[in-house]
C-alpha cells in the first residue's frame, strides 16, 4: 500500500470511529409507551451454549405468549431484548449496563443465568434499582433480603440444592446417620458457581461424618481425565456433580469410561438436562440430577406455546424441544418475573412499572397451587412465597433420573434443613454487609 | 497548512528537550485534554462512560505497561494479565487488612507489588528470548491464575473465590457515579502517561530500546541487559498491576480469577499490535479498538435492523473481529500509531504535497 | 558432559518424582499403571497438536496458535456431515475442507505477512482463530455433537492376575494411540520418502537456499498447512470419539507450546516425546502431587495440571533451551 492510499485509508478509518462512537454516545429517546421491558442475558454461544440455548428460548417463549395470548401483562405490552454474555462476566455487565435504561421505564427486572455475573452484578443492582432474579444460581447468602434487598434466588439456593442430596443419598442409605464414614466427591466448575455449595458441603461433613472430597475442573470442562483418575483411586461412595455446559456431558462421559457407577452420581440442577446426557445417550442410564423448577414434560401452558408462538411461526427454537428441562425452567423464571409485575400492579397500578416497584412485587411474591394450576404450571414447581426475610421463597426439590431416553422424576419432595442452613446464611449476609458498608434493613418493619 | 513547523526554531535545550516540541501539538494536546476533562463529562451517558470510556482508559494504562515491555524492551509477553490480577488483589488484600488505608496508597503499593512478581517472572529472560520468552510469561499466566483460585488467603476466604469491593472514598470524595470515576481515571491514566512519555525518551527507555533492537550491540557500548530487562519487566508490571487495581476496584466492583484469563493477555497484546508497538498514543489506539469493537460489532445488526438472530449475530462479530485484525496485521504491521504518523506527515505537506 | 549436567538432574528428578508414588507406597501398582496409561492418552492429543504446531514452524516459521481452532473445526465439520454420510465419507471431506483452509490461509494471510516479525504473525493466527470459531458455530451449531467410531465405550479390565483390581482401560483409547502411531509413520514416509517431503525438509533447514534450488515456498505453505489441516481432522476425531464435540476455543493449542519447547522447536519425534512427557507429568502431578499439596498449604482444590505443563518447560528453557532433540541454537544473550 502506497503513501497515498495508507492516507485515504486513514481518513476513512477516522471517519468510521467517529460515526461509530456518534451512534453509541447518542441515547435513543423513547416514547413513553405502555411497555414493560425485560431484558435477557442470554448465551448462544461458546461452551455453555448447548445449556444456554434452550433456557433462553423458553424464556423468550413465555414472554411472546403472553403478548400474543393476554396482550401483555394486564394490557401492558412486553418488550424483551436478547443480549449476548458468552457467560463471560466482563460481557454480562456490559450487557447489563447497555439493556438497564431501555423501555419507558428501564429493566424490569435482570435474570444474568450465570453466577459470575450474578456476583459482579449484586452491587451495582442497588445502585440502579434493579431487582435481580437468580432463580437456581447466584448467591447462596441473598436469601436474606434484609442484606440482599435487590437480590432474589427464588425457589432454589445451591445450599439447598447440597442439603438435598446429602439428605437423598443418607436416605438411600437408611438414614443420615448411615453416611457416617461415607465418601462424597464433589465434582464442581471451577469458577464461583461451582465453589458456592462448599460451605454447606463442609458444614454437612462435619455434622454428619462423611468424607468430601473436591475436585475442581477447570473452564470450559472438557479437561477431566486426572479428574476421573482420583474417582478411580479414591472411590467415593457418591459423586456430586456441579457443572454446566460442556463440563457436564464430558463428566458422564468419562462416568462411563471410568466404570464408576451411575446410580452413584448425582448432579445438581443444572447438570441434569437433554444436552448433558444426549451425547453419551444409552450410556448414561441410571445417572440422577436435581430438579427444582420445572421437570421436562409438557403441560397446559405448552399448549398454548405451541398453539400462540409456534403454530404463528414466532418459536425461539425446535417446536419437539418446547418442554425440555432447561426450556421449562426458562419459562418458569421467566413466569416467576411475571408474576412480580403482576403483584406489584395490585399496589402500583396497571401501568409500566420501574425497578423498585416490581421489586416490591418479587418481595410480596404469593404463587399457590392453586395459582400454579391456573398459569398452566401444574406439577412443575412448588408454591413460592416471599418475604424480606426470605427473598428465596421455596426450598425444596425432587430427583430426576436418566432412563437413556428422557428424563422422569423419581423421588417425592425433598425440603432442605433449614436449621443446617439458615445460620451460614446469616453468617455470610453479615460478612457480606460489613466488607460493603451495608446497613441490614429491619424486615420487622417492611410491609 | 495550517500545521508546519517553520518559524518555530528552538532557542534553548530546554524547547529542544520539550515534550512536544511543535506549538500545534501543544495546542492540540492541551484541547484535547480539557475536552476530556471539562467536555466530555457533559457530553457522554452513563452507558458510554462505564462500557467504553472507564475500561478504555484502564486498558489503555495497561497497554502502556505493556507496550513498555513488548515494544520498548522488546521481551514478549503472553502473561500480563496475571500481573493484572496481581494488583488488582493486593489492592484487595490492602484495603481488606490495612484499617483506613488510602486507595491511592494502595494502589501505588498494588503496583510496586506486581512490579516484584513481574521481576520475578522476568529471570527467565535473561537467559531465553523471543517467542521462547511467551512460555516463561504463560507460566506466569497460568500459575497466578490458579494461585489467586486456590489459595484461600488471598481472597480473604471467600467460600465463592470472588471478592466484591465497597465504594471507593477518596479522602472524603465518594467514587460513586460513572462521571467521577471517569474523571478519577482519567487523571490517574494522565499521569501515568506524561511519566511513560518522559520514561522512554530518558536513558532508561534508551538502554530499552538498545536492548531491543541488538542486545549484543548494547552490551558493547555499556549497557548491562540484566539491568534493563529487569527494569522493563518492573516498569511495565507496576503500570499493568495499577491497571489491574483499577480494573477490579473501579470498573469490575467485585471480580474472580477468571476476569483475568489468558484471553484478557491476548486482548492486551492485540491492543499493543494493532496500536503500534513502542508507541505511547499506539496504546490508546489500540485499547479503544479493542475495547470499542465487539461492542460495536455486537450492535450493529440492531442499529441497521437486520433481523439476525442473536447466536448469528455473535458468531459475525467474531468472524469479523477475527478478519479486521489480520486487515489490520497487513494493512499496517506497525499499528495504527505509524498511520497517524503518516497522516501528520501528509498534513504539513498538505495542501501543496509538492 | 559438563553442559548437559542440569539436564542430566532435571530428567532423574523427573524420573524419581515419577517413581515417588510407587516407592513411597502411595499408590497401588495397578492404580500407578492407569495413571501412567491417562496420561500417555492425554499425551497423544497434545503430541498431535504439537505435531501440527511443530510442522508449521518449521516451514514457514509461524507460531500457529490456531492449531487448536483448527482441531476442533475438523472435528465439528466431521461430527456434523457425519449425521448425513458414512463416516469415512465424512472424514476424507473434513480432509478437503482442511485442506481448502490451508490454500486460503496461505494466500489471504500468510503470503501478505511474509518477514514480519513473530509475534506479529503469531497474532495473525490468533485473528485466524476468532474467525474459525465465529465461522465454525454459524455454520455447523454450537451444540454438543458426536462422533461414533463404533467403539463400545464401556471400559475393559485387563492384567487382572498381575495387578490386583486390574488395569482399567478404553477401546477408543487404544484406537486413538494406534492411530496416532501410524498418523506418524505416515508423516515420517512422507517426508523421507517422496520429493516433496525432502522439499518440505529443504525449506525448514533454510528458505533462501531452498528457494534458489527452485522450491516453491508459497506451494510448500499450502502444502504444510493442509498437512497440519489432515493431523487436526485425525485429532479432532479422536478427541470427539472419546468426549464429544462442542466449539470451545480450549488451551489445547497452549499447550502446545511447552510441549514443543521441551521436544524442540523442529523435531517431529520431539513433538511425540515431549506431549508424552506433558501429558503424564501432568497427569502424575494433578493425581499424586495435588492432594499432598492441598493438604500441606489448605488449598481450595488440586489442579495443578493446569500449570505443571509451563512450569516445567519453563524449567527446561533454563537448562536447555533448544529442547530434548532441536537443534542447537546460538542466538542467546
Amino acid at each position: 500500500m502506497n503513501l497515498a492510499a495508507k492516507t485515504r485509508f486513514l481518513a476513512a478509518s477516522v471517519g468510521t470511529v467517529a460515526a461509530v462512537i456518534s451512534i453509541t454516545a447518542s441515547v435513543p429517546a423513547f416514547a413513553q409507551a405502555k411497555e414493560q421491558f425485560f431484558p435477557e442475558l442470554v448465551y448462544r454461544t461458546g461452551p455453555y451454549a448447548p445449556n444456554g440455548v434452550p433456557f433462553a428460548n423458553g424464556y423468550s417463549d413465555y414472554l411472546k405468549l403472553l403478548d400474543a395470548r393476554d396482550g401483555g401483562i394486564n394490557g401492558v405490552k412486553i418488550t424483551f431484548e436478547e443480549c449476548e454474555t458468552g457467560y463471560s462476566t466482563a460481557r454480562g455487565v456490559e450487557c447489563y449496563e447497555r439493556m438497564k435504561n431501555k423501555g419507558p421505564t428501564g429493566a424490569t427486572v435482570v435474570q444474568p443465568l450465570s453466577t459470575g455475573i450474578t456476583f459482579a452484578l449484586t452491587p451495582k443492582a442497588p445502585r440502579d434499582k434493579i431487582p435481580l432474579i437468580t432463580a437456581g444460581y447466584g448467591r447462596a447468602d441473598s436469601v436474606d433480603g434484609s442484606v440482599f434487598t435487590w437480590n432474589f434466588p427464588l425457589g432454589g439456593t445451591y445450599w439447598d440444592a447440597a442439603d438435598i442430596l446429602v439428605q437423598h443419598v443418607g436416605k438411600k442409605e437408611g438414614g443420615l446417620a448411615k453416611l457416617k464414614g461415607k465418601k462424597i466427591a464433589l465434582v464442581y466448575h471451577d469458577s464461583p458457581y461451582g465453589k458456592e455449595p462448599i460451605p454447606l458441603l463442609e458444614k454437612r461433613s462435619k455434622m454428619l461424618g462423611f468424607d468430601l472430597l473436591l475436585l475442581p475442573v477447570t473452564h470450559p470442562g472438557v479437561e477431566q481425565s486426572a479428574t476421573w483418575l482420583q474417582i478411580r483411586q479414591q472411590r467415593p461412595d457418591y459423586v456430586f456433580l456441579w457443572g454446566w455446559g460442556v463440563m457436564n456431558s464430558t463428566a458422564i462421559k468419562q462416568a462411563v469410561a471410568t466404570g464408576y457407577p451411575l446410580n452413584r452420581m448425582y448432579g445438581v440442577w443444572w447438570s441434569g438436562a437433554e444436552p448433558d446426557v444426549r451425547p453419551a445417550g444409552e450410556d448414561a442410564k441410571a445417572y440422577n440430577a436435581l430438579v427444582f423448577l420445572a421437570p421436562a414434560g409438557r403441560g397446559k401452558v405448552h399448549e398454548d406455546i405451541l398453539k400462540y408462538v409456534y403454530d404463528k411461526g414466532n418459536g425461539s427454537g425446535k417446536r419437539e424441544d418446547v418442554g425440555e428441562v432447561l426450556y421449562n425452567r426458562g419459562m418458569v423464571s421467566a413466569m416467576m418475573a411475571v408474576e412480580g409485575v403482576k403483584r406489584a400492579q395490585k399496589k402500583y397500578g396497571r401501568k409500566p412499572l420501574t425497578g423498585t416497584q416490581v421489586r416490591w412485587g418479587l418481595e410480596h411474591l404469593s404463587i399457590n397451587a392453586a395459582d400454579i394450576k391456573k398459569l398452566g404450571f401444574e406439577d412443575f414447581m412448588e408454591p413460592i412465597h416471599t418475604s424480606c426475610a426470605d427473598h428465596e421463597g421455596a426450598h425444596s426439590a425432587r430427583i430426576e433420573t436418566w432412563d437413556g431416553k428422557n428424563w422422569h422424576v423419581t423421588s417425592g419432595v425433598y425440603h432442605s434443613d433449614l436449621s443446617v442452613i439458615r445460620p451460614i446464611i446469616k453468617a455470610s449476609a453479615a460478612k457480606y454487609a460489613a466488607e460493603n458498608k451495608i446497613t441490614p434493613r429491619d424486615c420487622s418493619k417492611e410491609k | 497548512m495550517f500545521y508546519r513547523e517553520n518559524g518555530q526554531f528552538k532557542q534553548t535545550y530546554r524547547q529542544d528537550e520539550a515534550l512536544l516540541p511543535i506549538a500545534q501539538d501543544r495546542i492540540v494536546m492541551l484541547a484535547l485534554l480539557v475536552f476530556a476533562f471539562v467536555g466530555v463529562p457533559f457530553l457522554a451517558s452513563n452507558y458510554l462512560f462505564l462500557s467504553i470510556l472507564n475500561p478504555f482508559l484502564i486498558m489503555a494504562l495497561a497497554a502502556i505497561g505493556l507496550n513498555l515491555l513488548v515494544g520498548y524492551c522488546g521481551q514478549i509477553s503472553i502473561g500480563h494479565a496475571a500481573f493484572m490480577s496481581v494488583g488488582a488483589y493486593a489492592a484487595y488484600n490492602l484495603m481488606l487488612r490495612v484499617p483506613n488505608l488510602s486507595f491511592l496508597v494502595a494502589l501505588v503499593l498494588a503496583g510496586l507489588i506486581a512490579a516484584l512478581v513481574g521481576m520475578l517472572f522476568g529471570i527467565p529472560s535473561l537467559r531465553i528470548k523471543g517467542l521462547y520468552l511467551t512460555v516463561a510469561t504463560l507460566a506466569a499466566q497460568f500459575f497466578i491464575d490458579w494461585m489467586f483460585a486456590r489459595v484461600k488467603w488471598f481472597t480473604g476466604y471467600q467460600s465463592s473465590g470472588s471478592v466484591s469491593t465497597p465504594v471507593l472514598d477518596l479522602f472524603g470524595w465518594q467514587l460513586d457515579s460513572p462521571v467521577k470515576k471517569y474523571l478519577f481515571l482519567l487523571a490517574v491514566v494522565t499521569v501515568f502517561t506524561l511519566l511513560a512519555r518522559n520514561l522512554v525518551r530518558g536513558h532508561v527507555g534508551r538502554a530499552w530500546m538498545a536492548i531491543r533492537d541488538m542486545d549484543v550491540a548494547a552490551e558493547v557500548i555499556g549497557i548491562r541487559p540484566v539491568y534493563a530487562k529487569l527494569t522493563a519487566f518492573a516498569v511495565s508490571s507496576f503500570y499493568v498491576g495499577v491497571a489491574g487495581a483499577l480494573w477490579g476496584f473501579v470498573y469490575l466492583g467485585s471480580w474472580e480469577p477468571l476476569a483475568f484469563n489468558i484471553n484478557m493477555s491476548l486482548d492486551l497484546l492485540f491492543m499493543i499490535i494493532i496500536g503500534g508497538m513502542g508507541s505511547i498514543l499506539g496504546s490508546y489506539f489500540g485499547a479503544l479498538f479493542i475495547v470499542a469493537l465487539p461492542i460495536v460489532l455486537d450492535r450493529v445488526p440492531a442499529w441497521v435492523g437486520a433481523p439476525l438472530s442473536t447466536a448469528m449475530a455473535s458468531h459475525l462479530a467474531s468472524m469479523i473481529f477475527g478478519t479486521l485484525i489480520v486487515f489490520f496485521l497487513i494493512v499496517e504491521p506497525h499499528g495504527l500509531a505509524r498511520l497517524w504518523a503518516i497522516g501528520k506527515e501528509k498534513l504539513r505537506l498538505w495542501p501543496f504535497p509538492h | 558432559m559438563k553442559r548437559h549436567l542440569p539436564i542430566i538432574i532435571l530428567i532423574a528428578a523427573l524420573l524419581a518424582g515419577l517413581a515417588a508414588p510407587l516407592a513411597t507406597g502411595a499408590s497401588a501398582p495397578g492404580f500407578f499403571v492407569e495413571v501412567l496409561l491417562g496420561g500417555l492418552m492425554a499425551g497423544v492429543l497434545y503430541s498431535l497438536v504439537a505435531l501440527g504446531f511443530v510442522l508449521i514452524f518449521k516451514a514457514s516459521g509461524v507460531f500457529n496458535f490456531a492449531q487448536g481452532a483448527m482441531v476442533l473445526f475438523a472435528a465439528l465439520s466431521v461430527a456434523r456431515m457425519a449425521e448425513v454420510m458414512p463416516l469415512w465419507v465424512a472424514a476424507l471431506l473434513g480432509v478437503g475442507i482442511m485442506v481448502l483452509l490451508a490454500i486460503v490461509v496461505e494466500r489471504v494471510v500468510l503470503r501478505p505477512l511474509v518477514n514480519q516479525e513473530g509475534v506479529v504473525l503469531l497474532m495473525a493466527t490468533l485473528g485466524v482463530s476468532y474467525f474459525l470459531d465465529g465461522f465454525g458455530q454459524s455454520v455447523w451449531g454450537s451444540d454438543i455433537y458426536e462422533i461414533n467410531l463404533g467403539l463400545s465405550k464401556a471400559p475393559v479390565l485387563i492384567l487382572r492376575n498381575v495387578f490386583q483390581g486390574g488395569i482399567l482401560i478404553n477401546k477408543d483409547d487404544v484406537a486413538a494411540a494406534v492411530v496416532a502411531v501410524l498418523l506418524v509413520v505416515a508423516l515420517a514416509l512422507f517426508f523421507q520418502k517422496t520429493a516433496t517431503g525432502r522439499a518440505l525438509r529443504a525449506v525448514a533447514d533454510d528458505h533462501q537456499a531452498a528457494q534458489s534450488v527452485g522450491i516453491p515456498l508459497n506451494r510448500i505453505w499450502v502444502i504444510v498447512w493442509s498437512v497440519a489441516g489432515v493431523v487436526a481432522v485425525v485429532a479432532g476425531m479422536m478427541w470427539g470419539s472419546k468426549l464429544g464435540v462442542q466449539f470451545s476455543i480450549s488451551q489445547v493449542a497452549l499447550k502446545a507450546l511447552p510441549v514443543v519447547i521441551l521436544g524442540g522447536f523442529t523435531s517431529i519425534p520431539g513433538a511425540i516425546i515431549g506431549g508424552l512427557i506433558i501429558g503424564v507429568g501432568e497427569k502424575m502431578a494433578e493425581v499424586f502431587l495435588g492432594p499432598v499439596m492441598v493438604r500441606t498449604f489448605d488449598l481450595a482444590g488440586g489442579g495443578i495440571e493446569n500449570w505443571f505443563a509451563y512450569v516445567l518447560a519453563l524449567l527446561f528453557l533454563l537448562v536447555r533451551p533448544e529442547g530434548l532433540f532441536g537443534e542447537r541454537i546460538i542466538d542467546r544473550v
